[in-house]
């Protein structure tokens, strides 16, 4: 009887706990949703579940002559689509190279990354912004993209290394006996079995532009080069709270797919972190 | 002993000829190798001659007429022009190399390898090089060359008033560490932001990580129903943008609009609070926040690691009779611990140049008087607010590299104690 009954206040008091952190994870979340709704144009008036529920807010994000909403979607779909593929290509073969061979300089190289990896990028914040004045890239997407490549690789490179060392050697060195040149045994062999890292390093560089505020704000001037997450800062924070309702439908309409996306590729993520992470 | 092996001097006639590129090579008749490197070497002395110039004489003077030059260019053209020698000079220990090695095949009655035997030596050692090359010369530009810049900029007087084109900036040596520490303006904002940054970091991230910890635990309980749903909404916080749940959450802490105070707080009986202009009430909020938005990564790391923990480890601490307590803190704690420690340590390396939620929420804010940063700045919005707000760019870049060291030591640190440092092949 005893047990049942310890058992049973246990199971309760899980219950009671994991009911209170979902109130409060969804309680923010379900209020952006409700506010988007609001007929309002102020954060004062907003309600959960509004009296009158409108999607005029919707509406007008996606009337160009009204907001340049989409043409942020488009520009952050683009910069992070991009910078994902270079990111991937790049990242790919350098980390295969780490992995695979044995060459002059590759320790050094190694603990190069190990170091800039900690580093984040945007430390450096006034030499990018001065290096892009100089080289004319300032306000243009190219140059956003080369420094998040750049800024993508040293970490990425790290965890996909960790990743294509769990893959047995033999594979590629029976490929060689066997006749098959750098390349071949490259996409061949190797590619497809990293298929699951790939997967995280190209989730991983497509999110990260999307989520960054500061890099985009050095670098873009012109409204319509902003991102969605400069440009979302820059609706809300003029006047905070005179246009919050128009700001929650842009919000919302960035976090539902970005949520969707990342919770089907939830899996892989949590693997190759931590088949990448604790053994790189 | 050695000497009398070698029949002829060609190892040294060919380094010496060397000395300009590509001719030791010529000398020893590999000459399609030895036009190439001569072409290669001359036209990188055509197209860089300026440069180098320029980049050298800069990178020391930083500029000696107003109006005609610009020192940070000038100190760009420098980190360049070092750079570029950095490549050059390879290129010709290279060529002197293999020169020698080849004269030095012949001298031995060797067979230099023939065109074809060359190129196929060259995909196979260069294969590395040349897939690394590409993402290589990108982080050179990207980041290393930044770096480098921020560290120069770190002794130099760069600020609102030695700002070229009007002014000419100069080399101060360690003067603004100096002044961080002398200077009592600085010295105070210094020790107050390096303080909340401290504070920030440890009280920020191990809230995350102990709320992670703690849910894994109870969602994991083998008799608990429904786990696929409650890990799907506990996942959600890192699932959402995290610029859009912090603009999102400075909307429900706004003192006088937010949700907060005028519905949960009001309807729990509690005045409002100052969510953005107490100082400490807004640094409450911020670790709230970030604690919300970073357990979830902590949660499905740990649910991982618990899932892999083999059942038989309890069942045997059942049987030699430990109680669940002890179960907790002999098997499960240590082996979550053990396995996530590489990626908690990033989650605080993570917070400590947390700039978005910092910035986001109440930009740093709210201010104090007797210091050139707010009460919530970290050290690297408090960067940020001197570069592109008063334009202290010099002082930026001091404390850029204090901040540096601070994370390199502590990545340094924590890598040498996993695994890889101590296998030799995975280094």
């Amino acid at each position: 009887m005893d047990m049942k009954r310890q058992k049973l206040i246990r199971l309760t008091l899980s219950y009671a706990v994991i009911l209170a952190m979902t109130i409060v994870i969804v309680y923010p979340l379900l209020w952006v949703v409700g506010s988007s709704f609001n007929p309002g144009q102020s954060l004062s008036g907003s309600k959960m579940i509004p009296d009158n529920a409108t999607l005029a807010h919707y509406k007008k994000l996606f009337d160009t002559s009204q907001s340049d909403y989409l043409i942020w979607y488009w520009n952050s779909l683009k910069i992070s689509t991009l910078t994902m593929i270079f990111s991937v290509i790049l990242v790919s073969l350098t980390a295969y190279s780490f992995s695979r061979y044995r060459f002059i300089g590759r320790q050094n190289g190694l603990m190069t990354f190990l170091i800039l990896q900690m580093i984040p990028n945007f430390a450096a914040l006034i030499a990018i912004f001065i290096l892009a004045l100089l080289t004319g890239l300032v306000d243009t997407h190219l140059g956003l993209i080369l420094v998040y490549v750049g800024g993508a690789i040293p970490m990425n490179t790290w965890l996909m290394k960790g990743y294509l060392d769990t893959i047995p050697k033999e594979l590629d060195e029976s490929a060689k006996i066997d006749g098959a040149g750098h390349l071949r045994i490259f996409f061949q062999i190797v590619l497809p079995l990293a298929k699951p890292i790939i997967a995280v390093v190209a989730l991983f560089t497509f999110i990260a532009p999307f989520g960054d505020f500061i890099l985009a704000s050095v670098l873009l001037r012109s409204k319509e080069k902003y991102t969605l997450a400069v440009g979302l800062y820059d609706l809300v924070a003029k006047q905070f709270g005179s246009e919050f309702t128009t700001f929650a439908a842009g919000s919302v309409l960035i976090a539902v797919p970005i949520a969707i996306l990342f919770l089907s590729f939830q899996k892989y993520f949590v693997s190759g972190l931590t088949a990448g992470g604790t053994k790189g | 002993m050695e000497t009398p092996m070698y029949q002829s001097n060609h190892r040294k006639i060919a380094l010496g000829l060397s000395l300009i590129p590509g001719f030791g090579q010529l000398y020893n008749r590999q000459y399609v190798k030895g036009i190439s490197f001569f072409i290669l070497a001359a036209s990188f002395l055509i197209v860089f001659k300026d440069l180098l110039n320029m980049g050298w004489w800069g990178i020391f003077t930083l500029g000696e007429v107003v109006g005609r030059d610009h020192s940070i260019f000038l100190l760009v053209e420098g980190i360049l022009a070092v750079i570029i020698s950095v490549f050059g000079l390879g290129f010709y220990a290279f060529n002197l190399r293999d020169a020698y090695k080849n004269g030095q095949k012949r001298d031995l009655g060797l067979k230099i390898s023939s065109l074809r035997e060359q190129y196929r030596a060259l995909v196979d050692n260069g294969f590395p090089y040349l897939m690394i090359s590409p993402g290589f010369i990108l982080l050179v530009f990207v980041v290393i060359f930044p770096i480098i810049f921020v560290v120069l900029l770190a002794f130099t007087n760069y600020d609102l008033y030695h700002s070229p084109p009007a002014k000419l900036v100069d080399w101060v040596g360690f003067q603004n560490f100096i002044d961080l520490v002398k200077l009592d303006l600085w010295r105070k904002t210094f020790i107050n932001v390096l303080a909340w940054t401290i504070v920030w970091t440890f009280g920020a991230t191990t809230l995350q990580i102990a709320l992670g910890i703690f849910l894994a635990i109870i969602v994991n309980q083998k008799d608990l129903k429904g786990k696929a749903i409650i890990r799907t909404i506990f996942i959600l916080p890192w699932a959402v943008p995290a610029f859009v749940t912090i603009l999102v959450f400075s909307g429900m802490f706004n003192e006088s609009f937010g949700v907060i105070n005028k519905t949960i707080l009001a309807s729990l009986g509690i005045g409002p609070i100052e969510w953005m202009t107490d100082p400490f009430w807004t640094k409450v909020a911020l670790i709230l926040i970030q604690t919300w938005l970073g357990f979830p990564f902590v949660f499905a790391m740990t649910t991982g690691v618990l899932q892999a923990i083999p059942n038989e480890l309890y069942e045997a601490a059942t049987v030699d009779g430990a109680s669940s307590w002890q179960k907790f803190t002999k098997i499960t704690l240590p082996l979550v611990l053990y396995a996530t420690a590489p990626i908690l340590i990033t989650q605080y390396t993570f917070n400590f140049n947390n700039f978005n939620i910092i910035y986001l929420f109440n930009g740093g804010g709210p201010a104090v008087s007797g210091q050139n940063a707010g009460a919530t700045d970290i050290l690297i919005s408090w960067i940020y607010r001197l570069t592109m707000t008063s334009a202290q760019y010099s002082k930026a870049a001091a404390i850029t590299l204090l901040l540096s060291l601070v994370v390199v030591s502590v990545a340094l640190w924590q890598f040498r104690r996993t695994k890889s440092f101590k296998e030799e092949d995975m280094m």
